[in-house]
């Protein structure tokens, strides 16, 4: 074959013919099926402004992506950090940002990796499919900022403002962890937005403004239980929860929490699966990239370039390394990926063993992609991390129990009896349900003073972090109108702290 | 596939966003340029700079689980544990162990770059010279002429030609004025005629052309344009800084280094406020001179000190050039507060009949000795508090590290409320 470029630069014909045989390896050798590809060009700045708005091409605007800009930016000026070299976007067409400063190695490299590794894993993954609307999330987030800023002209910045910060301090616990019973469609919640605000203005009558309030009376029919039932309690997505009962928020207010629930909610995938998404991408540059090299559609040379940057995004350093991150996603995927191919196409007589399913089954493509459409990081883990690997990367297990006094204790090691708590432990680790702290909104009291009343149930005695707690309960108190209690209860039921936050008088002003 | 270059696209697209942070962080911003400002080289300061926000000023608070509590890990990299090993909590708190990814609150500061604008913005935001308004900027308003499109009228140095042919010229094709090459092609058609009839047809046919062309006349009053000028008054704020230093040997570097940066805070405020604004610096030993800035700044001087010479050179300066009808006049004086005895009366006499009536204002910085605060006045502090005592627009202030420059300066330079002179 022809080679694809020389040296380092690259124009748009190379992007071209790069992509056109990245595709032809991605899709008939390693049998992938991704959306439409846009890959676009940018400069460091706008990849710069692209990681302040959480990656995303057009996004409303918020002081907090002036800050993240501000703090990316003062990193990449010191020389402290490089950029990514990619941004890619789970649409359709699937948008993968290229910078302009890369080489043309850089750009193979990239094209392979976003706009055929990750391209695949948006469109097949169980997680992406059930959460995310490929189709329509550019369209919603048009029209997200567009409606931010007319709300910003209507009410003003301040008031805006303050809704969204209280929002975006609950994105965390402003996710459906269970699917419901209909898949997201973005535009049709764009369309519904504006149905009911042309319901609301056709139905508007000004006269009921004028009706006499009698005494409530449905408040105090209601029994505990039924009450509970009424406002859907408990209940654990808090945005939800506060767009749907809080009693004085504005229409407008509401459709913001909405709209930061659904952006919270279309980057819940992404936070489950970031091993195997990192994992599946480094994968199949590693494939494409090999697979150029060998039709000497690569040089050597730039092979090499290729491996320089490779092995410097899979480097996983030891736990006593002076900068240890915690694992790298990208090296422990990367790892786990290619051991499984190894599992299937060459096994040992342990992983028979432990994979007797796929051990030697002989297509570690068709195993790949069906683990790859099945499976986020925790369950991934916790079935194919094999003993191998572990030994390979030398893991152990540690506890920190504060009730023991003398230090942390080493659980496990990679040994034969160590191998199955070891892979439960790290599977344990990848699972947000488990990693969050599990915050539920229990009971309000409506026939009383309007008091919400929210239950952290403590795993491990790990208590939320006071003042953060505090800041966002009076987020929450704001949202709400009256005041809100926060108890930290243990399994036992002992309630071990609590918080209480009244609405500021601003707010309530609004 | 598609292709699409970006790169072209507006650029700044977090400027907005960025604009947003810093109004929020207007607090925290003008405490970090405080800061910052202590520790470096004043005249850096004009490049705009780096400061360090704390990130907790500026948090985003969510619900994540704090130190405490029972922790499990997997870490990679064992090399000689064995199960059951209990290994030292790393000093310092409950966590224990190396440092674990996700935990903990990020950073607790980051550098913030601004630019020049911005710096210098938070850094003088508040700050304005007293009573520059009050004096003259009403009356003195100087007058430019400014473009103002065109007019009918006008004298005739000003006609705006193009316009005019222009206006002509449609004038023309709209009344149908007969141009002069049909007028040629028939008078040759008519040299060229045999027959009779036909000649005397197309004779009368000139003769109407020929009078359409007088009617019609190939520039019409009506036409013509003189561009408009239009006076638009400026304000003119017209003020000389005086800046007064004693450089005598009883000044130690210290001190000067103190009043240089009180006046390099000064040259930048100025700088950055007003257009029209001339410095003049004086030093003094026992006599005055008026020097360049560098000089002023850099070069060195020894002899006695005699205070009143420098005030004598400001008023000879004024006399000369900056006559107190057309100028705001303002002062700033530091010195060590060593003035010889003798002098006292001299120096008491120029303030009060030269200086003070003079000035708009007039900032007296007394420099000490760095960690020593001095208990006793200094004569020149007393004469001047004694002035202040009867209304005169005095601000009196010590300092003696350079830690303090900038509040005072702050101070001195306050926005006012009303009027009110010198605050002690």
């Amino acid at each position: 074959m022809e080679p694809l470029f020389e040296g380092a630069d690259w124009s748009f014909t190379t992007l071209q013919r790069i992509h056109d045989a990245c595709q032809e390896i991605a899709l008939s050798e390693l049998g992938l099926d991704v959306y439409p590809n846009q890959i676009e060009v940018i400069t460091a700045e706008q990849m710069l402004d692209a990681y302040s708005s959480t990656g995303m091409p057009l996004f409303y605007k918020h002081w907090s992506f002036g800050k993240h800009f501000a703090h990316h930016e003062a990193f990449y000026r010191k020389g402290l950090r490089d950029l990514a070299y990619e941004i890619v976007i789970n649409s359709s067409p699937c948008v993968s940002y290229l910078m302009e400063e890369n080489t043309a190695t850089m750009q193979t490299l990239v094209i392979a990796h976003a706009a055929f590794g990750h391209n695949h894993f948006f469109k097949n993954n169980y997680l992406f499919k059930t959460w995310t609307d490929a189709e329509g999330i550019l369209d919603y987030l048009d029209f997200a900022k567009g409606y931010i800023a007319r709300c910003e002209e209507r009410h003003g910045q301040a008031a805006v403002e303050r809704t969204l910060d209280a929002a975006h301090a609950l994105m965390s616990h402003g996710v459906h962890r269970y699917p419901g019973k209909s898949k997201l469609d973005l535009r049709q919640e764009e369309r519904r937005e504006r149905e009911r605000r042309a319901h609301e203005e056709q139905i508007f009558n000004d006269l009921w403004r004028t009706v006499p309030a009698g005494p409530s009376k449905s408040a105090l029919d209601l029994g505990a239980e039924r009450r509970r039932t009424v406002l859907g309690l408990p209940q654990d997505n808090l945005l939800y929860f506060l767009e749907k009962s809080a009693p004085r928020l504005q229409a407008w207010q509401r459709e913001i929490l909405r709209i930061v629930r659904h952006v919270a909610q279309y980057f819940h995938p992404q936070r489950q699966t970031k091993v195997m998404n990192e994992g599946t991408a480094t994968y199949v540059h590693y494939r494409i990239m090999t697979r150029l090299h060998e039709k000497q559609a690569i040089s050597d040379g730039n092979f090499l370039e290729f491996l320089t940057s490779h092995s410097n995004v899979v480097f996983q350093p030891a736990f006593d390394h002076p900068r240890f991150p915690g694992f790298n996603p990208y090296a422990l995927g990367f790892a786990m990926m290619q051991d499984l191919e190894r599992i299937v196409t060459n096994p040992e007589a342990e992983d028979r063993e432990w994979f007797p399913d796929i051990a030697g089954s002989g297509d570690a493509m068709a195993v790949l992609r069906d683990i790859w459409a099945n499976y986020r990081d925790e369950s991934f883990i916790s079935q194919f991390l094999s003993p191998r690997l572990m030994r390979q990367m030398r893991m152990f297990h540690i506890c920190d129990d504060p009730a023991r006094t003398e230090g942390v204790v080493v659980e496990a090691i990679h040994d034969e009896a160590g191998y199955r708590r070891i892979r439960r432990q790290l599977a344990r680790e990848y699972d947000i349900s488990w990693t969050d702290p599990n915050i539920e909104v229990v009971d309000v009291d409506l026939a009383g003073d309007r008091r919400l009343l929210l239950r952290h149930t403590v795993v491990n005695g790990c208590l939320l972090q006071d003042t953060a707690a505090t800041h966002v309960l009076q987020h929450i108190a704001d949202l709400w109108s009256y005041d809100v209690r926060l108890q930290e209860v243990d399994p036992t039921g002992t309630v071990l702290k609590e918080h209480v936050a009244s609405p500021r008088a601003m707010t309530r002003a609004a | 596939m598609n292709i699409v270059d970006r790169r072209l696209n507006p650029r700044g697209k977090a400027l907005e966003n960025r604009q947003r942070f810093l109004r929020r962080a207007k607090g925290v911003v003008q405490q970090a340029v405080k800061q910052s400002l202590q520790s470096r080289n004043i005249r850096d300061v004009l490049d705009g700079g780096e400061v360090s926000i704390p990130m907790d000023g500026m948090e985003e608070p969510s619900l994540r689980r704090g130190a405490g509590g029972m922790r499990d890990h997997v870490l990679p990299g064992n090399k000689t544990f064995i199960e059951g090993d209990v290994l030292p909590r790393s000093g310092g708190g409950s966590g224990g162990k190396p440092d674990k990814a996700g935990e903990g609150a990020g950073e607790d500061a980051f550098r913030f770059v601004l630019t020049r604008e911005e710096f210098l913005n938070v850094f003088l935001d508040d700050l304005e010279l007293p009573d520059l308004a009050k004096r003259r900027l009403t009356e003195t308003e100087h007058e430019s002429p400014v473009r103002a499109g065109y007019s009918v009228s006008g004298s005739p140095a000003n006609i705006a030609v193009n316009r005019t042919t222009r206006l002509a010229m449609m004038r023309r094709m709209a009344l149908r004025r007969p141009n002069p090459e049909t007028i040629a092609r028939l008078e040759a058609e008519i040299a060229a005629c045999e027959e009779d009839g036909l000649r005397l047809a197309l004779e009368d046919k000139v003769k109407a052309l020929n009078a359409k062309v007088r009617r019609i006349p190939y520039i019409d009053p009506v036409d013509v344009r003189y561009r408009r000028y239009e006076n638009e008054p400026k304000p003119v704020a017209q003020a000389v800084m005086f800046c007064l230093m004693d450089v005598s040997s009883s000044m130690t570097e210290h001190m000067k280094d103190l009043a240089k940066r009180f006046y390099m805070l000064l040259y930048i405020f100025l700088a950055q406020r007003y257009r029209h604004v001339e410095l003049v610096f004086i030093r003094h030993t026992d006599r005055a001179e008026e020097v360049d800035e560098d000089t002023f700044f850099h070069s060195p001087a020894t002899g006695g000190t005699l205070v009143s010479s420098a005030l004598e050179a400001m008023r000879a300066v004024i006399a000369k050039r900056y006559s107190p009808e057309d100028w705001n006049i303002y002062a700033a004086q530091a010195s060590d507060g060593d003035n010889s005895y003798s002098d006292e009366a001299a120096t008491e006499r120029l303030l009060k009949d030269a200086i003070l009536p003079a000035s708009q204002y007039f900032a007296y910085l007394e420099v000490g000795e760095s960690g020593r605060e001095s208990m006793s006045h200094s004569a020149l502090l007393r004469l001047y508090e004694r002035l202040r005592a009867e209304g005169a627009p005095l601000s009196i202030r010590k300092v003696s590290h350079r830690n303090e420059i900038f509040p005072v300066f702050r101070e001195l330079f306050q926005r006012r409320q009303g009027h009110e002179k010198a605050a002690s």
